[in-house]
């Protein structure tokens, strides 16, 4: 919109000239920040990282050129493989569970809140505020809630009878990924609410009054009118995800798992193994190159899952002029 | 201007003359996991040594444990660090040397006052170089609330069947949890169980040499056992221990609420300030009445130099100093639990420290398992062996699964294990 009126307002050719030359050295002016701290702090590290994971290191700490032996490696030699297969698999099940739990509870509660966006208030604060909290006190404090010896969760389950179903979740092999996920979904899940409720409250009240006068009801203007009006809005979100699932998730099981993805490697994600891998772990050595190597096969499968929504998802979108 | 002129060509002369050459003050930064110690370093150690080297002033500057290896490799790269190094044993250090970051130090004098067995901890493969001065090891044992085995009738327990009946015991009392003991944060299953109770299995040192020399493999017969002793564990230990982490067994122990606590030396401080029963220790049960013990006697810390350091003789004097007797007494004193491995005599006040300290007289000593050499490779050993033994802690894996996994990790990389 914005393009059309500037161009029909450039009509005189003195104005546009003027416009020219001083562009150039606008654009470079204020391009120069962003692109120097992204230069700095962003692709410098990619670069370098993608540069060490070429690279092997030597006994007497120097390094040798392996091309894409460190990769070859990780993929196909058994012990790697195992752990990066793993990970990886350990990572998408993170990842559908965020968005089978946490995206619909987050569309559900804004489509809830905005039936009602007075009284809602007090409720979207509440359920927005765990976003802001450090993800290490939110480790914290659901690894004290869920523990077996002093935490409330037994009692509390007791209380209302459902005691015999408590089992030390974090604990066990077969629970404790998705323990992790749902203490991430309780923490995240205002994220989602508060994107699709401001899509949800940016939808024109005509359009919701003239579906009412076509006899649509309540839950007919959800599906057939609301809902196509924000699928942008939900495709971000999964995107977001996608994304937060291999950066945000480590920072919440580190915190409360460790390094190692205990038990049996069950919560082991691709950065818990990048971090191991690169820093070491107790009498583990750290290895920068094998590190990088993991830390740039993170890289890609961030960029193979954004490339394919971009080109198979985000496309096909249709966006409504509202 | 005048005044302060003759004021410090005094001063230079006085200097001259005191110090018979340049007695010039330095300062020696230390690099240390062990932040705990500070304290222990301001108040005892860095003065007795001040007092005899007033021209060295020390300094203790430690990383938090979970940092150190890490943040020392940076410092070291970008040479940053500090001019002494505490070292953590085997090739938690060795790669330092080999980069030419930790000095040679084997014509050191004081060393003379340590075993082999100490300064293999930081020495070369071959143990003709030697890096590190020996600081200290930790034992690990068994520490038991003496209260409850009163209240109970229990004795310490000497062979493994004795120790299941205990066991067996305080769980048909009731009243305490048998074993403090969880498996959340993985660690405590290898270190303070499986490398506890494992040497009289395989004989100590034997076993550990065996494995490094290729003749014996772990799912051998003395390698698996200690797993089938820990998979009957699992009966006697909490409720829900497998969300158990380690300051939870720490506090189930110190509150009274278990009555024995698979522990390791460095316990002792903490447990004697906070547990407000009477404590006893005893080693690793063996297999038969008679049988020789065996005890994880870890060489645990060292300290050595900066190979580029810019006062190196300061350094050395240090070095030399905490070879001393001097100061393998108060070290020990100051931190019962972390004992000197000099050949020095003294006595340890603290009583559990005491009967910690019996077990080297009445049993062998020998070192944790994959601590030498073994855990070089990639998978790391230990790692394998904390997750494994968790597992086998868990039920979620056999012993002879977790013993065949840590040997298949380990055959995938080291030579003498490939034939």
């Amino acid at each position: 919109m914005t393009e059309i009126v500037s161009d029909a307002t450039g009509r005189k050719p003195t104005t546009r000239r003027r416009r020219k030359t001083g562009g150039i050295t606008h654009i470079v002016v204020f391009l120069a920040p962003a692109v120097l701290i992204y230069t700095v702090f962003s692709i410098y590290p990619l670069v370098e990282s993608l540069r060490l994971s070429l690279f092997a290191g030597q006994p007497d700490g120097s390094a040798v050129w392996t091309g894409l032996g460190n990769y070859a490696r990780l993929l196909f030699d058994a012990n790697w493989a195992v752990r990066f297969w793993n990970a990886l698999w350990n990572n998408l099940i993170l990842f559908f569970i965020h968005m089978v739990v946490q995206n619909p509870l987050g569309l559900l509660l804004a489509a809830l809140l905005s039936l009602a966006p007075r009284f809602g208030g007090a409720y979207r604060t509440l359920i927005f505020v765990p976003t802001l909290l450090s993800v290490v006190i939110v480790g914290f404090v659901w690894e004290l809630i869920l523990s077996p010896l002093w935490g409330v969760a037994e009692g509390m389950m007791a209380a209302v009878g459902l005691g015999w179903l408590y089992a030390p979740w974090l604990g066990l092999e077969g629970s404790a990924l998705t323990a992790v996920s749902m203490i991430s979904v309780w923490q995240y899940v205002g994220i989602p609410m508060m994107l699709i409720y401001a899509a949800l409250l940016s939808i024109p009240d005509e359009l919701l009054d003239a579906a009412r006068v076509d006899g649509l009801s309540g839950a007919a203007i959800f599906w057939k009118v609301k809902l196509p009006l924000i699928l942008p809005t939900l495709g971000i979100v999964a995107i977001l995800t996608y994304i937060g699932n291999f950066t945000l998730a480590f920072d919440l099981i580190y915190s409360i798992q460790g390094v190692l993805g205990p038990p049996d490697y069950s919560t082991d994600i691709m950065g818990t193994l990048m971090f191991r891998t690169f820093f070491g772990q107790q009498t583990q050595i750290g290895d920068i190159y094998m590190g990088a190597t993991v830390a740039c096969m993170m890289f890609f499968i961030i960029l193979i899952g954004v490339g394919l929504y971009l080109v198979g998802v985000q496309r096909r979108l249709t966006r409504y002029e509202m | 201007m005048k005044h302060i002129m003759m004021k410090t060509t005094a001063a230079a002369a006085l200097c001259l003359a005191a110090g018979g050459a340049i007695a010039q003050e330095v300062t020696l930064t230390i690099e240390s996991w062990r932040a705990e110690d500070q304290a222990i370093w301001d108040e005892v150690l860095i003065p007795a040594f001040e007092e005899q080297h007033p021209d060295i002033n020390l300094e203790f500057t430690p990383t938090a444990p979970t940092e150190y290896n890490a943040a020392l490799n940076a410092r070291l790269e970008g040479g940053t660090a500090g001019d002494l190094i505490t070292c953590r044993p085997f090739d938690g250090s060795l790669p330092l040397f080999q980069r030419g970051q930790l000095a040679d130090i084997t014509d050191l004098e004081g060393l003379s006052n340590f075993p082999d067995f100490a300064k293999a901890a930081w020495s070369t493969d071959d143990g003709a170089q030697v890096f590190c001065v020996p600081m200290a090891s930790v034992i690990h044992g068994f520490i038991y609330n003496a209260d409850a085995f009163t209240e109970l009738g229990l004795e310490e327990p000497k062979t493994v069947e004795e120790f299941f009946a205990v066991l067996d015991a305080i769980k048909e009392d009731g009243t305490y949890i048998p074993l403090a003991l969880g498996s959340a944060d993985q660690w405590e299953a290898a270190q303070t169980v499986y490398t506890n109770i494992g040497p009289t299995y395989w004989k100590g040192e034997e076993g550990r040499q065996a494995l490094i020399d290729g003749t014996a493999e772990f799912t051998d017969e003395e390698f698996v056992a200690p797993y089938e002793q820990m998979a009957r564990w699992s009966d006697y230990m909490g409720d829900a221990y497998q969300a158990q982490g380690y300051s939870d067994s720490q506090n189930l122990f110190t509150l009274g609420r278990a009555a024995i606590y698979p522990a390791g030396s460095w316990e002792i401080t903490g447990f004697t300030d906070q547990a407000f029963f009477e404590m006893g220790a005893f080693p690793p049960p063996v297999s038969a009445e008679g049988d020789t013990c065996y005890i994880s006697d870890h060489t645990d810390i060292g300290v050595g130099m900066n190979a580029s350091t810019d006062h190196p003789e300061a350094a050395r004097t240090f070095l030399d100093w905490a070879a001393s007797a001097e100061f393998a007494e108060l070290y020990t004193l100051a931190l019962p639990g972390f004992f000197s491995l000099s050949n020095a005599e003294f006595a340890v006040e603290n009583p559990l420290a005491q009967e910690f300290l019996s077990f080297r007289q009445d049993c062998e000593s020998t070192v944790r398992v994959a601590a030498q050499i073994l855990s070089r490779g990639e998978p790391n050993l230990e790692n394998e062996m904390w997750v494994v033994s968790a597992n086998v802690l868990n039920e979620t894996m056999t012993p002879q699964e977790a013993a065949a996994e840590m040997q298949q990790g380990l055959e995938s990389w080291y030579e003498p294990q490939q034939d």
